[in-house]
């Protein structure tokens, strides 16, 4: 059995022993590195776990309201083969009480096993985030054949710029919270030069924020591509930040279509985006891209941290499946300022953000229209929510223009 | 843990090259002495506690520093880190505190009898007068590293030790996680209450977690003793009032810091203390006595003297901006204190910041008259 020393130690991936197993197995993995971890890992507990439990009256996020003191208990003298211990994945969520009006994850893994070792908590997490998903009976459909999306060409009077990004783990190192400076070097090394083999419209440059020169830099700003260290306590506090900026970067290819962030929130993001309203192409070449870097990877006898109970497996629970956000900017002048605005992206399933991301106000009347959902649906699917959902925003919008009615639309399938 | 460190034993998978941190652009103490060999040295030691080298310098990591001014970038997560990880600490100490040795001893002096003058300092020109420092207590680690419980249990002993205090330093604490609105204001008011720490100096060794649990304030009767309990430190206690009776601030001190002692050692839990390091704290810039005695100080004319500085460094002083570190000064008015902490006593450390003050004060008035004061530069102390 290839504990995660040997693993290492060896270089080439074992390909194929983690993709093949199921949660199970996973578990039993741990169980068989037990001795590799009680002897290394010290979980050291002075006081009781009551004495431990956080104060989490004042707090609302997922992980406060399911971290009961039997559960905490119960997992606190737990640690993933690599050392990530319960209070190290709450830390954020302890730190961060969260909104009465936007309830924040509060958690994070540190590792693919986290998501085994804290089952007990993130589970009920994940079910609350994504819907009522239940991980311990539902699977999750993946599929990343974009000819299967049907229309998705906006009417660029309307849609300014189209954008799909995701994440993508690699399987072996642990995560931004828990990484190593080795491991997060060696995730950077491995994805950019899984990257430096794309090629055609895919070929492109690699910027270490390390090394940028003056000039890259003030180009990647203008470019908008510029990822800048963390500011978000719900991040800093969860450790995503530390070392900054040792290994990270920014890779994009030389027609500036398809951009890859290093080692920020997660092991790798991957931005397919464009002006205009061809959410088509920007879909066909999201795909296309994340199939090539994925072959390239699994050359060199890597993979994605990916399995059929939670999809890809990603820093953050709330990006779990398919990790993906979809999304346009979308002139809607009028239909923003109808009280039933709300009411129909809830239906649809979308959700509105400003021009700047998350935690941003919309400027002038210029939205960020996104899929709300990311695990329980597949890639085509969401996709397929955003352009049938966004075509009928916009469908609202000339009807308003011509002084007609809009309906609210019954809910999509969720 | 400060949080995020994978644990030490799985890192050393991974060869010193790979771990090593890139320091290439930093300018803080920690950058300085931590060359490859040491980290290759220190990686695998851990303190009883676990407290691991990287934990250490995490902060100084994420916190490159700045081209003038020279951070010290590592703490200790308990008592044992100055000994563990002492190769690397020692080079910093003597860094930091004028050159002293791995072999030197402290002076600890809490007898504010021997501080000489102290109680003339002209009111018209010295505004408020304070001393703090700070307390750790043995057998528990420190913020950086504490759990929940460790912290709690500091802070249950601490408010044991100072609810027993009378007479003038009859109290009561406010924690920060059950004060009302309007303890809150009259806390703001009276200038006595800390926040979440905002530094990423600080925030980066994992010092603000689970804020603000277990965190608080406590105050006398008389709002000029006061204690702030697992902060920065487990505990910072400070004394003030307004004016320039350092003397009787320096009094109040002592005697304070005397009587919460004595109750920890009842419950055989005294301060951490050594006769190298002296009083033991999170950041090693504070060891020794962990004492700043300071004064708020119209200086309008010496400020803006060309031989300001120069004097200050004579005198073994140092300026801050009313906000306290890094703020500017506001209509003139400085926060001069002492800049030595290590190798020199409490009493020695007040005496210079009072016959510093008194001569700087001296200084201003000359100015004032337009009379010149190079004839009253002193020599370096």
């Amino acid at each position: 059995m290839a504990n995660n020393f040997a693993r290492i130690l060896s270089g080439k991936r074992n390909v194929g022993i983690m993709s093949l197993v199921g949660a199970g197995s996973l578990t039993a993995a741990f169980l068989l590195n037990r001795e590799h971890v009680t002897a290394g890992a010290q979980v050291r507990r002075v006081y009781p776990a009551s004495a431990d439990y956080p104060d989490l009256r004042k707090h609302n996020n997922c992980m406060a309201s399911h971290l009961t003191p039997a559960i905490y208990a119960k997992l606190v003298d737990k640690a993933t083969p690599n050392g990530y211990t319960l209070d190290q994945a709450i830390q954020t969520g302890v730190d961060n009480p969260g909104h009465p009006f936007i309830k924040t994850v509060g958690m994070v893994a540190g590792d693919e096993e986290s998501y085994e070792v804290f089952a007990d908590l993130l589970d009920p997490v994940i079910k609350e985030r994504h819907n009522g998903y239940d991980p311990q009976t539902m699977t999750h459909p993946t599929d990343l054949d974009s000819n299967k999306l049907k229309s998705g060409k906006f009417d660029e009077r309307y849609v300014l710029s189209s954008r799909v990004r995701t994440g993508r783990s690699i399987r072996g190192l642990s995560l931004p919270p828990a990484c190593t400076r080795a491991e997060r070097r060696e995730v950077e090394k491995v994805v950019v030069d899984a990257l430096a083999g794309l090629k055609g419209d895919l070929a492109g440059t690699y910027y270490s924020l390390t090394h940028m020169t003056d000039q890259e830099q003030q180009q990647l700003i203008d470019d908008h591509f510029l990822f800048d260290k963390p500011v978000s306590p719900l991040l800093t506090c969860s450790g995503m930040a530390r070392d900054w900026p040792d290994a990270r970067g920014i890779w994009h290819n030389n027609t500036k279509t398809f951009l890859i962030w290093i080692n920020e929130e997660d092991h790798t993001r991957v931005i397919s985006m464009e002006k205009g309203g061809n959410m088509k192409r920007v879909f066909d070449r999201f795909c296309t891209g994340l199939k090539e870097v994925e072959r390239l990877i699994q050359e060199k006898g890597w993979e994605f941290m990916w399995n059929e109970r939670l999809g890809y497996i990603l820093t953050c629970p709330s990006n779990l499946g398919t990790g993906l956000r979809a999304g346009v900017h979308v002139n809607l002048p009028k239909l923003s300022k109808d009280p039933r605005f709300t009411k129909i992206l809830d239906n649809l399933r979308l959700q509105k953000r400003g021009t700047g991301g998350v935690d941003t106000a919309a400027v002038g009347s210029t939205f960020d229209i996104s899929n709300l959902d990311r695990l329980g649906q597949s890639e085509v699917q969401l996709v397929q929510t955003v352009v049938d959902g966004v075509n009928y925003l916009i469908e609202c919008e000339k009807k308003l223009e011509k002084g007609q009615d809009i309906k609210i639309p019954p809910p999509v399938r969720k | 843990m400060p949080f995020g460190n994978t644990h030490n034993n799985f890192k050393l998978n991974f060869k010193v090259e790979e771990e090593y941190p890139d320091l290439a652009k930093h300018n803080n103490h920690m950058a300085k002495v931590l060359t490859k060999d040491m980290y290759a040295k220190l990686r695998d030691k851990q303190t009883p506690s676990g407290f691991t080298l990287d934990d250490v310098i995490q902060t100084g990591v994420d916190n490159p520093g700045h081209p003038f001014i020279m951070t010290v970038g590592c703490v200790a997560g308990d008592e044992e880190s100055y000994e563990v990880f002492k190769d690397l600490l020692d080079p910093i100490i003597s860094d930091r505190h004028s050159g002293y040795k791995p072999t030197d001893k402290h002076k600890t002096d809490l007898n504010f009898e021997n501080l000489k003058g102290g109680d003339d300092l002209d009111p018209n020109y010295v505004l408020s007068s304070r001393v703090r420092t700070g307390r750790s207590i043995k057998g528990y680690t420190l913020p950086p590293h504490n759990s929940r419980g460790e912290r709690r249990a500091v802070e249950r002993l601490s408010v044991e030790a100072l609810d027993t205090l009378d007479g003038e330093f009859k109290g009561k604490y406010y924690p920060l996680n059950k004060m009302t609105d309007a303890e809150q204001e009259q806390l703001i008011a009276d200038h006595f209450l800390f926040d979440k720490p905002v530094s990423p100096l600080l925030l980066g060794a994992g010092m603000a977690r689970d804020w603000p649990d277990a965190r608080g304030i406590w105050h006398n009767d008389a709002k000029s003793f006061l204690v702030w309990v697992n902060e920065e430190d487990h505990l910072r206690v400070i004394s003030m009032e307004k004016g320039g009776n350092m003397k009787e601030v320096f009094r109040r001190f002592c005697v304070g810091l005397k009587r919460i002692e004595e109750t920890f050692k009842k419950h055989n839990h005294g301060f951490m203390w050594n006769e190298h390091l002296g009083y033991v704290l999170t950041c090693p810039s504070n060891l020794g006595t962990g004492l700043r005695g300071g004064v708020h100080v119209k200086l309008p004319k010496l400020s803006t003297h060309a031989k300001f500085e120069e004097i200050l460094g004579r005198l073994r002083l140092q300026k801050r901006g009313t906000g306290g570190v890094d703020t500017a000064s506001v209509g003139g008015v400085f926060d001069i204190s002492n800049a030595d902490r290590l190798g020199s006593s409490e009493v020695d450390q007040v005496q210079m910041v009072v016959d510093g003050v008194k001569l700087m004060v001296e200084m201003e008035k000359k100015l004032e008259k337009g009379e010149a004061i190079d004839g009253m530069i002193p020599a370096q102390k």
